[in-house]
């Protein structure tokens, strides 16, 4: 474009407004315009449905059992506030019982069943009061339980899985980086026999779904000794497709002149590989990162296949053995969840400019 | 009123740390590899630059062969062999046996007539859900992409926002639905009065779910995608429009979908992938119910495999799957080839 | 109490750390397990003490989640990679892989005097009737719970012992009726607990051929109920027509007090007492009918594997194991019923819940011949999830009851052929 300052755009004014206006404003000038309020609208309300699932699993893992499947939901945790009767082995739970004759008065609920709760006065124990569950609310308090976390982290050996997890995220994640880059740049930047054919099946074997080929996959890493090793969980799924797919797009946008004038000053083809591409391809390396590390720390079914063996155990292996035949502890499964959720989250956190802009400029070219 | 300067210079002083940090990363991460150097400048000397690049593909090809292809192709003999062993030695050949039993139907409008009526039913499941959720998927990514990619305040705030489902692990994501639709769960007592509504328990609501959180789950992923493919779009073309009297929704018509069609090919064929293999999320999340009405083809897959031992009937529905899923990609990208081309660089 | 169970947690991981470099002349066992409720802490805290006793042996739990137990055990197993013991269900997928016991056990008639023939048949090959390969490590049976203070309020009188289902679920509706109960009956997602229902009211699933017959009147009316009840809403809709793909249990709806009657077996006994306080809850005997009053046995076993490299201690560990003294031990602090037929006979002292536990155990010998055989089949676990998919399908109405018993028939046969081929 050679002119120079554009005529002002046409207004809103002459325009649809709402949804064709959102759709196409690019640049905003100074004023609040009702395609704004309609953005912002929608983008607070999609936060709001993006993250308070989330945040109502982070509470519910501070609610005992109990709780978690009452009646009524809350998205705070509460508990009952009880009080110690004489005579009564535990605290009972206090509510606030409205009478047909509209009088109102706290009491400590002895038991209940079906729609009578048998209540006394905490004053005067002795009188059994029977209630209408109808006419009373508990009365409760904020209460954050930990007792979760402490239940759960103290039935299994909590920092042995951590350790495991640690070590299996961190070394699969650098494997995958090295193996994918290198692969990547071979296949982007060098004419050879046979370049095309392999990225063909590479990406073709993505149309089979994964948990197919678990079972003849083990088979493969049971033969070659590497069960119950951490080495069986690390190299297996290194060579993910998806990354080099990823990472060769990327690399296919660094002009090739690059190479050629490292080339003149005598670099090595290894050495343009760590010293100029690895460089370059940051954005994209931060990417597969995230993502090696999301799959790598939320792998359940291929640890659990590939390692039998308690100290070898990652943590999702360890926080599904609460599921039983039987029965499930679902309130452990909760606290598990949400302290295996941390450490992505913390990464995500550290990674969220990269990966934003780094998705940004993969995926695409 | 609205002033951005302060948005993008924290930004850009916050790169200078974050580029500072992926800098020693990476050569922590070289450091070993630089020690090859000596060597490989002697590889390279002797067969020549060009097939250097066998050299850098052998790492990740050997990996690959071993581990993925190899336990492919032994997949692949399963669904010609028959009987209950894992052991590859120990399987009868049946020939394609699994694959007609897999086919058959006395009657093909119903799928109770058919051998294997559950893999009929798991298709059609299959198939209803895929037209929906790839059509919501990109439709709502869109539409977010859009939204994210205006002058807007805590950009980046939103942008992560959106992302962060895509972080959980299926398991997590199907976990904290489960609790929310439950019939005691938030969303009944914030919504119903006295009987809760069905939300798992109706084979229509049931889908409803699923393909809504399937869509919570990975529409970040897409969003981010075609936001990139947004801010790839030349400004001055949209100047030139708006002088030329295009008003905001031809402008968007006739510029913004005709430019991004490359981006939502690649999320197409991506979410197409995807959702017709759909399946460790669905299955924590309804376990195919109710009934069958949530079932798709990868748990019928699974369960033949992992419950009943029919090792030879899951890999052949898993190489149908496949087959079906590689004829409408050569479809998609035929279709498209143009605008692929440029990816070939 | 937090002080303390960080301390736990480092010694816990310290051992597990301290496994890596274990003196040479300590042969440790790996036992593949998994958990209901506390049996894991049971059963560590006894093999401590046996460990104590025999310091040359140290025994290690490796603890996987239920659901994926026999698959990863199948594949362990077939590449030759299996633990040297398991707790386990699945018994018949592994038969042929077991380690014979019977002459390296102390004393194998102590097996086969005190634990059920069925249960130790169960683990034999075909042509096999003297093979002991392991023992129940904890046997269960299915029983009817009522909710006693619901009854009580709703005034009406549980039944007795003559009984039938529908009679039970009539009165149990009455009771939910009159106390503002939601639900009149539950009933646990899954074809064991089905067999159970069924079986009293005159089904019959094996046949003089020895191979399975569906379409039996008692079948179409036990289906018929549970589908008349789940279409009148006496049942929680999200058991049996909530979800797919699996086991669900009703457990949540009775400790809730939202159920005056409901179907599962003895294995809650430890879990009911645990968490129910709000009112009192009583085991019942298994509904009469057309046929005998009978639960479906269940429970877990110990096998060994025969890949074992150290046959002489896995012997030494099954014989303490399965030794009166532990399996009275065991059975006392998971509330579990044993499977040892000496202590059925003689009977234990449960600390707790002891009366429902003592009609628990005289539910164990009316267990019929027809539950043991139907429960410790090979195609026990073809049949038992067929029938549980299959009637979910017709109770969320995809399917006609007659097309569910044709779609079972046609696959038990066809489990049942390709069996007979590949032997």
């Amino acid at each position: 474009m050679t002119t120079s300052a554009p005529p002002a755009p046409r207004t809103a004014a002459h325009s649809p407004r709402g949804i064709s206006g959102f759709l196409t404003r690019l640049q905003g000038g100074n004023r609040f315009t009702p395609s704004d309020t309609l953005t912002y609208l929608y983008l607070i309300g999609g936060t709001l449905v993006m993250s308070v699932p989330v945040l109502w699993l982070v509470m519910s893992s501070f609610k005992p059992l109990s709780d978690l499947y009452s009646d009524e939901q809350t998205f705070l945790p509460y508990r009952t506030q009880t009080i110690a009767v004489a005579g009564y082995e535990r605290p009972l739970d206090l509510y606030e019982v409205t009478f047909e004759d509209g009088t109102a008065q706290t009491l400590a609920e002895v038991s209940r069943v079906g729609i009578v709760a048998r209540m006394i006065d905490p004053a005067a124990p002795e009188t059994i009061i029977e209630v209408n569950i109808n006419q009373r609310a508990a009365l409760r308090e904020i209460y954050f339980a930990f007792d979760n976390y402490t239940g759960a982290i103290t039935q299994f050996p909590f920092l042995t899985y951590l350790g495991n997890s640690v070590v299996v995220t961190v070394g699969a994640t650098m494997l995958t980086l090295i193996c994918n880059s290198m692969a990547a740049f071979g296949l982007s930047k060098y004419r050879f026999r046979g370049r095309n054919a392999l990225f063909l099946v590479m990406l073709s074997t993505l149309l089979v779904p994964v948990s197919v080929i678990l079972i003849p996959a083990f088979l493969v890493v049971s033969q070659l000794n590497l069960t119950n090793t951490l080495l069986g969980l690390i190299i297996p799924g290194a060579a993910t497709p998806t990354g080099v797919f990823l990472l060769r797009q990327y690399m296919l946008t660094i002009p090739d002149e690059l190479l050629d004038a490292a080339r003149v000053d005598g670099a090595s083809e290894w050495r343009i590989f760590w010293q100029i591409i690895l460089p370059l391809a940051r954005p994209a390396l931060a990417v597969l990162t995230i993502f090696s590390f999301m799959w790598r720390w939320n792998d359940f079914l291929w640890p659990l296949i590939v390692t039998s063996r308690t100290e070898l155990f990652t943590l999702p292996v360890g926080l599904n053995a609460f599921q039983g035949d039987l029965t499930t502890q679902w309130n452990f499964i909760l606290a598990m969840t949400v302290l295996t959720m941390l450490p992505i989250t913390v990464v995500f956190a550290l990674l969220q400019r990269f990966i934003t802009s780094g998705i940004a400029t993969t995926g695409i070219k | 009123m609205t002033d951005f300067s302060t948005v993008s210079e924290s930004t850009f002083e916050e790169r200078s740390f974050w580029d500072r940090l992926g800098a020693f990363i990476i050569s922590v991460l070289v450091l070993p590899l630089a020690l090859l150097d000596g060597l490989l400048s002697r590889l390279q000397a002797r067969i020549g630059i060009q097939r250097m690049g066998y050299w850098f593909i052998l790492p990740n090809l050997l990996i690959f062969g071993t581990f993925i292809l190899l336990p492919m192709l032994l997949n692949f003999y399963y669904g010609f062999t028959g009987g209950t062993s894992i052991l590859p030695q120990n399987r009868t050949w049946v020939g394609t046996e699994n694959l007609s039993a897999l086919l058959t139907c006395e009657d093909y409008t119903r799928p109770l007539t058919c051998t294997e009526d559950l893999f009929w039913r798991g298709a059609a499941n299959t198939v209803r859900f895929v037209v929906i959720e790839v059509t919501a998927i990109i439709l709502l990514s869109l539409v977010t992409a859009v939204a994210l990619n205006r002058r807007i305040r805590a950009r980046g705030f939103f942008r992560s926002v959106f992302f962060y489902p895509v972080l959980l692990s299926p398991v997590v994501v199907a976990l904290i639905w489960k609790w929310i639709l439950q019939p005691q769960g938030v969303l009944n007592s914030l919504l119903a009065d006295g009987r809760p509504i069905p939300f798992l328990t109706n084979a229509d609501w049931a889908m409803f779910w699923v393909i809504v959180v399937h869509v919570w789950a990975q529409m970040g992923f897409y969003t981010l995608i075609l936001l990139a493919g947004l801010q790839a779009i030349p400004k001055d073309l949209y100047e030139a429009a708006s002088m030329d009297g295009a008003n905001e929704w031809s402008r968007f018509w006739h510029i913004t979908l005709p430019l991004l069609r490359p981006t939502m090919l690649v999320v197409l064929v991506l979410t197409l992938i995807r959702s017709v293999q759909v399946f460790d999320l669905a299955f924590v999340f309804t376990g195919g119910g109710p009934g069958t009405a949530t079932q798709f083809l990868v748990q019928f897959i699974f369960q033949s495999a992992f419950d009943d031992r029919r090792f030879g009937i899951a890999a052949g529905a898993s190489l149908l799957l496949a087959g079906t899923l590689l004829v409408f990609t050569i479809i998609q990208l035929r279709v498209n080839r143009s605008s692929l081309d440029n990816g070939e660089g | 109490m937090n002080k303390k169970a960080l301390a736990g947690l480092f010694i816990a991981s310290s051992l597990a750390l301290a496994g890596f470099v274990q003196a040479q002349d300590v042969t440790e066992l790996r036992l593949t397990w998994y958990n209901d409720g506390n049996e894991g802490e049971v059963l560590r805290s006894l093999l401590d003490t046996f460990e104590a006793n025999n310091p040359d042996i140290r025994v290690v739990v490796d603890t996987l989640p239920y659901a994926d137990l026999h698959t990863t055990l199948q594949a362990q197993v077939e590449a030759g990679d299996a633990p040297d013991l398991a707790r386990i269900n699945d018994v018949a997928r592994f038969a042929g892989n077991y380690l014979p016991l019977n002459d390296i056990v102390a004393d194998a008639d102590y097996y086969t005097t005190n634990f059920p023939e069925a249960v130790l048949a169960s683990l034999r090959t075909a042509d096999d009737t003297t093979g002991i390969y392991g023992f129940p490590l904890q046997f269960s049976v299915t029983v009817p719970f009522i909710n006693r203070t619901l009854w009580d309020q709703a005034g009406i009188e549980p039944l007795g012992p003559d009984a039938t289902w529908p009679e039970w679920v009539a009165a149990s509706e009455e009771v939910a009726a009159a106390t503002g109960t939601p639900y009149a009956f539950a009933i646990d997602r899954t074809g064991h607990r089905f067999w159970g229902f069924s079986l009293v009211q005159g089904a019959d699933y094996i046949n003089e051929e020895g191979g399975f017959t569906i379409d039996t009147p008692g079948f179409r009316a036990a289906a018929q109920e549970l589908i008349d009840y789940n279409a009148a809403g006496l049942i929680p809709a999200d058991v049996w027509a909530g979800s797919g793909g699996g086991y669900v249990a009703a457990t949540e709806y009775f400790i809730n007090g939202q159920v005056p009657l409901y179907y599962a077996g003895t294995w809650q006994i430890g879990n009911f007492t645990n968490n129910i306080s709000a009112f009192d809850w009583e085991l019942i005997p298994n509904p009469a009918g057309e046929a005998q009053s009978t639960g479906i046995p269940g429970g877990s076993l110990l096998v060994s594997f025969a890949s074992t490299e150290h046959p002489a201690e896995v012997a030494r560990l099954v014989d303490y194991l399965s030794s009166t003294e532990v399996v009275r031990e065991f059975s006392e602090r998971t509330l579990f019923l044993p499977g040892h037929l000496g202590l059925i006979e003689e009977g234990i002292d449960y600390p707790s819940s002891a009366e429902a536990l003592s009609v628990a155990l005289t539910e164990i010998p009316k267990i019929s011949e027809e539950a043991y055989a139907l429960q410790y089949s090979p195609f026990t676990f073809v049949l038992n999830p067929e029938i549980r998919d299959r009637l979910s399908q017709v109770i969320v109405g995809e399917i006609s009851l007659d097309e569910a018993i044709v779609l079972i028939q046609e696959r038990i046969d066809q489990a049942v052929a390709e069996a007979a081929a590949a032997a």
